[in-house]
């Protein structure tokens, strides 16, 4: 029982902190006021560089390097369409997921199936043989524990930062911070940079940690629930957490119940993530006015300085 | 607080030949203007004038083609409003930088770019705050706070950096009469201590009462210098528009007495749908053929809620709370009022009354469909829609190129015409103007207030929701005012004076509110 | 460099606009392909010219392009009323279901009830799938973009479940399909000796049809208001959610419409792969033909020209015809990007202010 239990724990940390990472990437994306529909395609470019570069080095790290690299590169593309060109941010977005996924499978395409190089563990020896406490808290991927410590910095830096109050300032009222004089698009040049990093990142760990291989469209859909998943948390990174890990575990969950053999039809099973997605999704927007009160008020807004 | 060593003894700010251009419209045509130590000068003009882009480049929001700026002896390039600020320019915009899901420190703090200024923030705008009689608490989130508190944080903010200069773009708009004079209370004791006062402001009694100097602006030039209290305000409007005002009359209709009211309101309490907003309470008016009701009352009292619910965007709970020529409308929506004769024309001109990227005749056709038949089998009848916009076009004056033109290429004085033309037009029984002046040039406020007398003069019945107190005096019957959701009753105009309006507008005599019905003012 | 507001909408660049973005993809899209180790030149003469020229390569265009047509003009029409209906290619699957499902059940009814009914399906499927949405979005405020995306997935995974268990063809030799639709229940060919199907002629005439609906009736201008200014819409009188519900049942309905032509015509069966794509291509269309039913039209020709060229590359280049979503995706971006010569214009930076002094 205490074996499953904590293999249970492991997986699930495991399989929430790609959605973790980049839920918190898109926090700070959306708290600046821009809304980055390009998840997908952000994590799946990461995905892929990561892998790419991890196999031709043959290091994890300078892979993880390089998919962070990618997403932030995606997300630059963006963050320039939609800052300095001032587009539609929902087209942008989706253009940034389509291209995302083309580049991803055209990269990629002559390493499916091929074996990645040896994943980052970041065991302490000794500790880690206790039972339950000893995995779960101590032999995990180096980056489960990156993802707590990345989002209590950002929570840091959001609530007790100058730097980070500016960024919810312009994410509340553009104009009120241009009048100011805070440098609204450098802002969220940044946000949007930082989010596309922590898509990259999330990407690269599925290829190069948790899977670790490269399939195509490999995050099936993870970028977009990470998207729910700032709504969910009504942009705030403490929620963030608990609903990082609801949805990992149901992710872990419908993978586990499928292997284990059970009389529900698999397709039923591998859809359920996305239904409960929708359930999840009904339940916290319905109440309009707790959307209102905690969403940027310049959400998806664009921002042009001399109007 | 301000210390006295000052770099010369001449004035703190000379302006010489600015000059600003955008495309289509000159702002700035080479202005010069001077504000010298311990004054408050004014920057008198109508919209459009040139105000606005002017103490923008003074404060670095923008730079000017051409002219220089002269601070305290020295020629400086205004490089932004943090350079501004450091040099001792503080200013309070018309439409606060305010950020409303923040605390008052939070958003004081943003407005001072130097982290030793942030030390001991929170003390220090308690103790500012309550010097300058603007008390603040730090911790409040500004969503929570009146529009009158929410401009004491704009001004703190500024009083924390030691200005020389403070500029004051059109202050008291949302201010109550009292709140007003503790304004210049604290104006007058921060001049007399060495920070100079540019008081922009199109309100001349207040300029007359307030400013030692000011200069005129007409679009965009600089017209003339003046003392303000040794002209009448007569003689500053005329300056400010190069013309001869002729007061508009205001002709005696003769009420007919007991008639029918057309518009009644009675008992409407409504839960305000903006998160931010103020819910109405036992709102009660009625308002018989011929009269124009006055509703005052400062931003943020109900004036939309009670729009929202008149017009049918928001259904009341029972019929009966509003009836159109006794006919009980309060579940109806807006088609449907409209089809009993009621017409409104709402404060957001572009967005809520036009919208911006159609032209006229779509705009024409949106609320006057189905009362000027412009609809065929589902379908709209474009030749007649266009003769309806051309007609509204014609009939108020409307200055554009046609009726194809967008709406937002029209200035906000036509399209205000346009838009209370189109519900003139169509107007029976009653028609609500929310706002209906603001932000529009005084030719074609003449204008409005021309047709809506005309209309009540052709028995409709009226009401004027407005913030501006000599509108009010100006056009209406009666009038009341609406504070914290709740209306007064209403009283005739002749017996109103501002004090009075100003005190329940500030929601002291409370017992002049509460739940007025219908039936008690025939 | 700045950028400065032409204080109106130029007409000449919302048509040159397209136009500019088309020739930078190309230029893009030889840069990937000299990328890939070919030569630019005769690479994009692979991709875009030669599936035209070639034999029965018009046809196969046309058919390429039925489904994006329908469905980009659909969603041209939800996203002029503001609602970003993503789901275009689970509304599709949904259709084919639907009208797969009804012609398996009835695969004898005479071809005046079969055939008909099969359409009535598919539109009903479509439309069921972009209900769901709606109502999440008007009774429980689900923002729709992430609703019609999560169904998506549930409708690919319904459709695998079908397809690998009730409704797969015992005679099939366990492959994951149905068994191939009876004749009452194929859409028939319209030019002898080609692929060229009703579904090619009813798409063009759709996109008509919707561009009069939006330009010149009522409901069609109650959809642009409450795309362009909700409040003026609500003070109009006009119902939002009532519009948002004709919004999505209109582009889902299309959705499922092209569905059951596919399934009914160029595929003739259900199986898990009925689509590569063609719901979020679709998306491009209605943004390239600037939401336009009419510019859906060319717009949906040229998408489907880069999905002969991706199997074109593939098959005469050996490239993965992941290139067509590379072109799509680098036409969508540089479309974005050129749209902002139609409200700006391009400046270089400005001299400073220049002071008048000794002058005077």
């Amino acid at each position: 029982m205490i074996f499953f239990l904590t293999s249970f724990f492991v997986s699930v940390m495991a399989s929430s902190t790609p959605l973790l990472l980049a839920a918190t990437g898109e926090l700070v994306t959306e708290r600046a006021g821009v809304l980055n529909l390009g998840v997908e395609g952000m994590m799946l470019v990461g995905a892929v560089t990561g892998f790419v570069v991890g196999h031709l080095t043959g290091s994890t790290t300078l892979g993880l390097v390089a998919a962070i690299a990618g997403g932030a590169a995606l997300s630059a593309i963006f963050a320039f369409l939609t800052l300095t060109l001032l587009s539609n941010q929902t087209a942008a977005g989706l253009a940034l997921t389509i291209f995302g996924r083309g580049f991803s499978s055209l990269l990629g395409a002559g390493y499916v199936g091929i074996k990645g190089p040896e994943p980052l563990k970041l065991a302490a020896p000794g500790l880690s043989k206790i039972p339950f406490f000893g995995p779960v808290l101590f032999g995990q991927d180096a980056l489960v524990y990156a993802s707590f410590l990345i989002l209590a910095a950002v929570a840091w830096f959001l609530y007790r930062t100058h730097a980070g109050l500016a960024l919810r300032a312009v994410g509340d009222s553009h104009d009120a911070a241009h009048a100011i004089g805070y440098p609204v698009n450098a802002i969220r040049f940044s946000a949007t940079m930082f989010g596309g990093a922590m898509a990259g990142l999330a990407g690269g760990y599925m290829s190069l940690v948790y899977s670790p291989m490269w399939a195509e469209n490999m995050t099936a859909g993870r970028g977009w629930i990470a998207l729910a998943l700032v709504v969910f948390a009504t942009w705030r990174p403490a929620w963030l957490l608990g609903g990082a890990y609801l949805f990992g575990a149901i992710m872990y969950l419908s993978l586990y119940v499928q292997g284990v053999g059970v009389p529900i039809p698999s397709p039923f099973i591998s859809a359920l993530p996305y239904l409960v997605t929708v359930v999840v999704l009904a339940v916290i927007s319905r109440d309009r006015r707790r959307i209102r009160l905690n969403q940027p008020a310049c959400l998806g807004r664009p921002f042009y300085a001399g109007a | 607080m301000l210390d006295e060593t000052a770099v010369d003894d001449g004035p703190y700010l000379l302006l010489r030949g600015i000059t600003k251009q955008f495309p289509g419209c000159l702002a700035n045509d080479r202005v010069d203007l001077t504000v010298a130590r311990n004054e408050i000068h004014a920057l008198l003009g109508e919209n459009g004038a040139g105000k606005s882009t002017l103490v923008k480049i003074i404060y670095g929001v923008m730079q000017p083609d051409a002219g220089e700026i002269v601070w305290r002896g020295e020629g400086v390039t205004m490089q932004s409003p943090a350079h501004a600020r450091r040099l001792g320019i503080g200013m309070v915009f018309q439409h606060f930088s305010l950020f409303e899901s923040l605390t008052v420190a939070e958003n004081v703090a943003l407005g001072m770019n130097d982290a030793k200024d942030r030390a001991n923030l929170r003390e220090r705008i308690v103790e500012i705050s309550q010097k300058y009689g603007l008390p603040l608490s730090p911790d409040q989130t500004v969503h929570d706070l009146s529009v009158g508190e929410r401009q004491r944080i704009e001004i703190v903010r500024c009083l924390l950096q030691n200005p020389r200069l403070l500029i004051m773009d059109e202050p008291t708009s949302v201010l109550t009469p009292q709140e007003v004079e503790k304004l210049f209370e604290t104006l007058r004791r921060l001049a007399s201590e060495g920070c100079s006062i540019l008081y922009i402001s199109h309100k001349l009694e207040e300029i007359r009462a307030l400013c030692d100097t000011a200069t005129i602006m007409r679009l965009g030039r600089v017209v003339a210098h003046c003392v303000p209290s040794e002209r009448s305000a007569k003689e500053l409007a005329e300056l400010m528009i190069a013309a001869q005002l002729d007061p508009p009359s205001r002709s005696r209709r003769i009420l007919a007495q007991g008639a029918r009211p057309r518009l009644a309101v009675e008992n409407l309490s409504q839960k305000s749908p903006h998160p931010f907003g103020t819910d109405l309470r036992e709102v009660g008016f009625a308002v018989s053929p011929g009269e124009i009701l006055g509703v005052a009352g400062i931003a943020g009292n109900g004036q939309t809620e009670l729009m929202d619910a008149l017009s049918g965007e928001v259904l009341a709970d029972a019929p009966e709370t509003i009836t159109l020529d006794g006919v009980a409308v309060g579940r109806m929506g807006p088609q449907e009022r409209r089809n009993l004769g009621g017409c409104f024309v709402p404060e957001e001109r572009n967005g809520h009354g036009a919208v911006g990227a159609m032209t006229l005749s779509e705009n024409a056709f949106l609320t006057g469909g189905a009362r000027r038949s412009l609809t065929r089998f589902g379908f709209i009848n474009h030749a007649r829609t266009i003769d309806f916009a051309r007609e509204i076009i014609h009939r108020f004056d409307v200055r554009t190129t046609g009726p194809k033109a967008q709406a937002r290429a029209l200035s906000g004085g036509n399209l205000q015409k346009f838009l209370v033309g189109r519900e003139v037009m169509q107007s029976r029984a009653a028609l609500v103007v929310n706002q209906p002046t603001w932000g529009v040039d005084a030719g074609a406020a003449a204008a409005i207030y021309r047709a809506l007398a005309d209309l009540a003069e052709k028995g409709a019945a009226i009401v004027i929701i407005s913030q501006d107190l000599d509108e009010i005096f100006l056009v209406c019957d009666r009038v009341a005012v609406i504070a914290g959701g709740r209306l007064s009753r209403p009283i005739p105009v002749k017996e109103a004076t501002i004090e009075q309006i100003g005190l329940v507008m500030g929601g002291a005599a409370a017992k002049d509110l509460g739940g007025a019905t219908a039936r008690e003012h025939a | 460099m700045r950028f400065e507001p032409r204080g109106k909408v130029s007409i000449l660049w919302t048509y040159a606009s397209p136009v500019l973005a088309i020739a930078l993809t190309i230029l893009g899209t030889g840069v990937v392909f000299w990328a890939l180790g070919q030569a630019p030149g005769p690479a994009v003469y692979t991709f875009l010219v030669a599936p035209l020229v070639q034999a029965g390569g018009l046809s196969a265009l046309a058919v390429k392009a039925a489904p994006l047509i329908m469905m980009g003009a659909g969603l041209a029409l939800c996203y002029r009323a503001s609602v970003w209906n993503i789901g275009a290619e689970g509304q599709f699957t949904v259709g084919a279901i639907f009208a797969g499902g009804f012609a398996l059940a009835f695969p004898d009814l005479p071809g005046a009830l079969l055939y008909p009914g099969t359409i009535a399906a598919g539109v009903i499927g479509g439309a069921a799938m972009a209900a769901i949405v709606a109502f999440l979005r008007t009774e429980l405020n689900v923002n729709e973009i992430l609703s019609s995306l999560m169904l998506t997935y549930v409708a690919q995974y319904v459709l695998i479940y079908l397809v690998t268990g009730p409704w797969k063809d015992p005679k099939g030799f366990g492959f994951p399909q149905t068994a191939m639709f009876s004749d009452g229940a194929t859409t028939p060919i319209v030019i002898e000796g080609t692929g060229v199907h009703l579904g090619c002629v009813v798409a063009p005439l759709a996109a008509i049809a919707i561009w009069a609906l939006m330009s010149k009736s009522v409901l069609g201008f109650q959809l642009r208001v409450v795309g362009q200014a909700p409040r003026a819409a609500r003070f109009a009188g006009f119902s939002e959610r009532r519009l948002i519900w004709v919004a999505l049942l209109a582009s889902g309905g299309l959705a499922g419409l092209a569905g059951m032509f596919e399934v009914t015509g160029p595929i003739g069966q259900l199986t898990t792969d009925l689509s590569p794509g063609y719901g979020f291509t679709a998306v491009i269309v209605a943004f390239l033909g600037r939401l336009h039913p009419i510019g859906a039209i060319f717009a949906g020709l040229l998408l489907a020209l880069s999905y002969l060229g991706g199997d074109a590359a593939q098959i005469d280049l050996g490239l993965p015809n992941a290139v067509t979503g590379i072109f799509q995706g680098i036409l969508l971006f540089f479309l974005l990007a050129c749209d902002i010569l139609i409200l700006f214009r391009i400046r270089l930076a400005r001299p400073r202010a220049k002071a008048i002094g000794a002058a005077e």
